[in-house]
């Protein structure tokens, strides 16, 4: 008999049941990094360098992995770290924008704040409702203008055009268009409106139409989406019954897809209403009150907030804090708008589908 | 025995008006797409021309088109590179965290919250940049440039903050959400037979990333990418309230308080008080600028439509 | 009302892929037809070539003659939005429309073509339907209900009122059971006997039983090869077919040894 057939049995332990940090090893790491981190930032050393050392702290993880699992399980440790270190990185100007926006801005918000323009006003004092008015009113219209085009465009797409070469161009160039710089599409409407009323032309509909270049892509492409969403069963049902193309287009199809739609259409606003290059061409800024799209210039709240911590006067502060407190009536303008999308696909979308 | 070209609802002969009508809407409206699209380099161009030909002493800078926009081109390009740099790992890793590290549960959510990195206005994002972020990476800066010196990118360092690298991390933060969001998209189409055989040969998780996400999503991570390029060459505002500009200063130094301008920074910065043909030297630097992420954007959306191609079933 | 169908010579294509080749067969007033075969024989195919329904498919197109009551459903001056209306459809898997309550889905056909009428007239055509469909006792207390609430047997039985309230001549069905469970098909079965009363019935179905429970006359599409176009092999009295089928395939097929 021969010992020599028998394999050593530690080895095939060691194989399966390789030594291993202990579970709670990760938890115990992170833990102590936040903690050394709150200590440090305690005891008054700055934010930054708090979050730095609670990193470094981490990547004892990987460190204490190579010592007892050796090198692979290390180096899965080590990205493991780093992708989730990626994400709270990530995090961390979200927030950090949110936090800094909501206190600087919240000092300012006041009914004052909201009810008046800065006409005759000086230092303290003064509001935003011109801006407000004037946002409210360019991107109206800019909706206006991008929500037919948009809607037509995509129903083309689906269902007309049934992947023929032109369709395939439009997609293409729809998406390329996604990405035109937003300061390009208001020196398009500058441009563009130069040529019938001359130089140094501003008009809140030259905004207006700024912002549809930008906004007609986000539509299409959305709404492209929904329309294909639509199971062409309902189309046949509609044919079978003897209802003509176009009639089941408006009255079964796109009424199926009405909640993704408007869905598209408010997170398209909210995209544009944001804009601040093409309004600052062309439309350009005002103190006063403006209704009317198609004479002189108007303030909107981005141009506004840029505006007043770019020139803030004297004495600066005022007008700085009109600023944030735009930015932050901006800010909250748009989350609600993307609230109310993800709202609406939420509660509207048909239900009982199979 | 008759033959008939069979019309489908909506092609050949159409009968009914409201037929014509719908589909001729619905065609007029893409067709219009495509003429804004040539509009906009059409008009850019019309107005772009007399600024790119003007004589020196026509326009405000005093300097004819070329050497003018050189700086602002390098500005937009050097701003833009180290955007890269910092957004593409950290896109990846964010990508990577939501598709494959998070609980599956969370990773909806997480997602739900970079996007709303994409929400902010950039008009926020440059007064964050200028009211928060600038000033705290001073102390930062002031090291970079006593320890790292030697090198030509730290030059002396901004007592302000309002540096081309400060510019450009609010630029890796404003396009990290579009690429993440590509990138997670591909990450999770990964076929699961590939991550499964990579893991019943024994791989840890970074392995099987390694061997069956990063090869199968390699073209999709470089559009996204190239799609960051694009928004981080045009994106204006953010750039033209955080950085401050020297004129046509070109330097490697990103912690100086003497910056290249961006062009899309310039246009804006320098539009209100323009006239005459120096408005048509800013159209056409717009002009440049459209080419330039035209082209970006034109070979990214072209590697994501040959990748459709090839994933087939998917 | 029911009309009679006479097909001669038809061949259909799918660009230039002959997908069902020269078909004849006459399909009689008042009763029911089905169609059976293998998958891939066509036999969908040209069901939905009796009301140009096929039409919706991208280069499809016909050669030779249906004659509706000797109309040709073909002809130039036919309007394949009309001829649909004439006859009526029901799919394979039910498709009530999502966005519309149980009323508005069988009155469908009226308020999709924005026909106007009377509150009364409206209700009459609903119940009617829903009756000749044998949905009305279990749907009359929540008419204002969505159609998509219902099982897939009431589903299906949604699209029949649906397909009938608009009083086609014919009505087209096309494995209007597949997706149902047992007791569902027996209802819809019961169903077709009764429809047939007032319509002709065409269906389209892979089950052998259902095919001789339901129908009077049976048609059998076979293919030859893959690549190759369906064709009509045999149709007769369904007892006949069933019974002594004069071409080998079709008892082969019958016995179940392939398909």
């Amino acid at each position: 008999m021969t010992t020599t057939l028998t394999p050593p049995p530690v080895d095939v332990s060691r194989e399966l049941y390789g030594a291993r940090l202990p579970t709670w090893g990760p938890r115990a790491v992170i833990t102590a990094a936040v903690a050394a981190a709150a200590a440090a930032y305690a005891v008054g050393v700055n934010l930054l360098q708090a979050a730095l050392l609670a990193w470094v702290i981490c990547m004892v993880l990987p460190l204490w992995s190579a010592a007892v699992e050796g090198r692979r399980k290390a180096t899965d440790r080590l990205v493991t770290t780093l992708v989730s270190s990626a994400f709270v990185l990530a995090m961390f100007p979200l927030f950090s924008i949110l936090w800094t926006v909501i206190s600087k801005g919240t000092k300012v918000l006041s009914a004052e704040f909201f009810t008046n323009s800065m006409r005759n006003v000086v230092g303290e004092g003064g509001g935003i409702y011109h801006a407000l008015v004037g946002t409210l009113l360019i991107t109206g219209a800019a909706a206006v203008i991008s929500i037919p085009i948009g809607i037509f465009a995509a129903i083309y797409l689906v269902e007309y055009a049934e992947g023929n070469r032109l369709s395939r161009w439009i997609r293409f160039l729809v998406d390329v268009m996604t990405g035109i710089p937003s300061i390009v599409a208001g020196l398009f409407a500058y441009a563009l409106f130069v040529l019938f009323f001359g130089e140094g032309v501003r008009m809140g509909i030259g905004g207006s139409v700024a912002l549809s270049v930008l906004m007609i892509p986000i539509l299409v492409r959305s709404t492209e989406e929904m329309l294909k969403l639509v199971p062409n069963e309902l189309r046949e049902a509609s044919y079978a019954l003897g209802v003509p193309k176009w009639r089941t287009v408006s009255k079964i199809v796109l009424p199926t897809s009405l909640a993704g739609i408007v869905t598209g259409v408010t997170l398209s606003i909210a995209r544009v209403i944001g804009e601040t290059a093409p309004l600052l061409i062309i439309v350009g800024t005002t103190d006063s009150v403006n209704f009317n799209l198609f004479d002189g210039r108007m303030a909107s709240l981005p141009v506004f907030a840029f505006a007043s911590q770019r020139n803030p006067g004297i004495p600066p502060e005022f007008s700085i804090d009109r600023a944030w407190g735009a930015a932050l009536v901006l800010l909250i303008i748009v989350m609600l708008l993307n609230l109310i999308a993800r709202l609406v696909s939420y509660f509207f979308s048909p239900k009982g589908e199979r | 025995m008759t033959s008939t070209q069979a019309p489908a609802p909506g092609r050949a002969p159409i009968r009914r008006p409201g037929d014509r009508i719908f589909s001729g809407v619905s065609l007029g409206a893409g067709l219009l797409i495509l003429a804004i699209l040539a509009g906009v380099a059409i008009f850019l161009t019309v107005q772009g021309i007399p600024g790119i030909t003007a004589s020196p002493d026509e326009v405000k800078s005093g300097k004819s088109f070329l050497p003018y926009v050189w700086p602002l081109v390098y500005g937009t390009l050097i701003a833009a590179t180290v955007a890269m740099l910092i957004a593409v790992p950290v896109a990846i890793g964010v990508a990577l965290f939501i598709s494959h590290y998070a609980p599956r549960r969370l990773g909806q959510t997480l997602g739900y919250l970079i996007d709303l990195l994409a929400a902010v206005p950039s008009v926020v994002y440059g007064l964050w940049g200028i009211g928060f972020l600038a000033p705290h990476l001073v102390p930062f800066y002031a090291w970079l440039d006593e320890h790292l010196g030697f090198l030509p990118f730290f030059g002396p360092a901004s007592a302000t903050g309002r540096t081309i690298l400060t510019a450009s991390i609010v630029l890796a933060v404003m396009i990290l959400p579009i690429m993440t969001a590509i990138c997670r998209e591909i990450f999770l189409q990964t076929p699961r037979l590939h991550e499964e055989a990579a893991l019943a040969l024994g791989a840890t998780r970074w392995e099987m990333a390694r061997l069956a996400i990063f090869p199968y999503a390699r073209s999709g991570i470089v559009s996204a990418a190239m799609l960051g390029l694009g928004r981080a060459l045009g994106e204006t505002l953010a750039v033209a309230m955080v950085l401050s500009v020297g004129v046509g200063t070109v330097t490697a130094n990103l912690i100086g308080s003497d910056n290249p301008s961006t062009i899309a920074a310039n246009i804006a910065l320098g539009f209100a008080e323009a006239t005459g043909k120096s408005v048509n030297a800013l159209i056409a630097s717009g002009l440049v600028l459209f080419v330039i992420t035209f082209l970006v954007n034109f070979a990214a959306r072209s590697i994501v439509d040959r990748r459709k191609e090839f994933s087939g079933a998917n | 009302m029911a009309k009679s169908i006479d097909v001669s010579d038809l061949n259909i294509f799918y660009g230039d892929f002959l997908a069902v080749e020269d078909v004849t067969i006459p399909i009689a007033a008042k009763s029911v037809t089905a169609f059976i075969g293998p998958s891939g024989c066509g036999k969908s195919t040209f069901l939905r070539s009796l009301n140009r329904m096929h039409e919706v498919i991208r280069g499809a197109r016909v050669e030779g003659k249906v004659l509706i009551d000797g109309q040709d459903l073909y002809g130039a001056d036919m309007d394949p939005v009309n001829v649909r209306r004439m006859i009526g459809m029901v799919f394979q898997r039910p498709n009530p429309f999502p966005t519309m309550s149980i009323y508005d889905n069988v009155l469908a056909g009226q308020k999709l073509n924005s026909k106007r009428m009377k509150k009364t007239e409206a209700d009459d055509i609903v119940e009617r339907s829903l009756r000749s469909a044998g949905l009305w006792a279990e749907v009359k207390e929540r008419l204002d209900r969505p159609g998509s609430g219902l099982s897939g047997g009431q589903q299906q039985r949604l699209c029949i009122a649906r397909a009938i309230s608009v009083e086609p001549e014919i009505l087209l069905m096309d494995e209007p059971c597949s997706a149902l469970d047992p007791i569902s098909t027996s209802v819809i079965e019961d169903l077709i006997h009764e429809l047939k009363t007032q319509y002709t019935i065409v269906i389209v179905t892979h089950n052998m039983q259902q095919a001789a429970r339901v129908s009077d006359e049976t048609a059998f599409f076979n293919l030859s090869g893959v690549g190759k176009p369906g064709r009509l092999i045999e149709h007769g009295r369904t007892e006949a077919i069933f019974s002594n089928p004069t071409d080998p395939a079709t008892e082969a097929y019958i016995q179940g040894r392939f398909g």
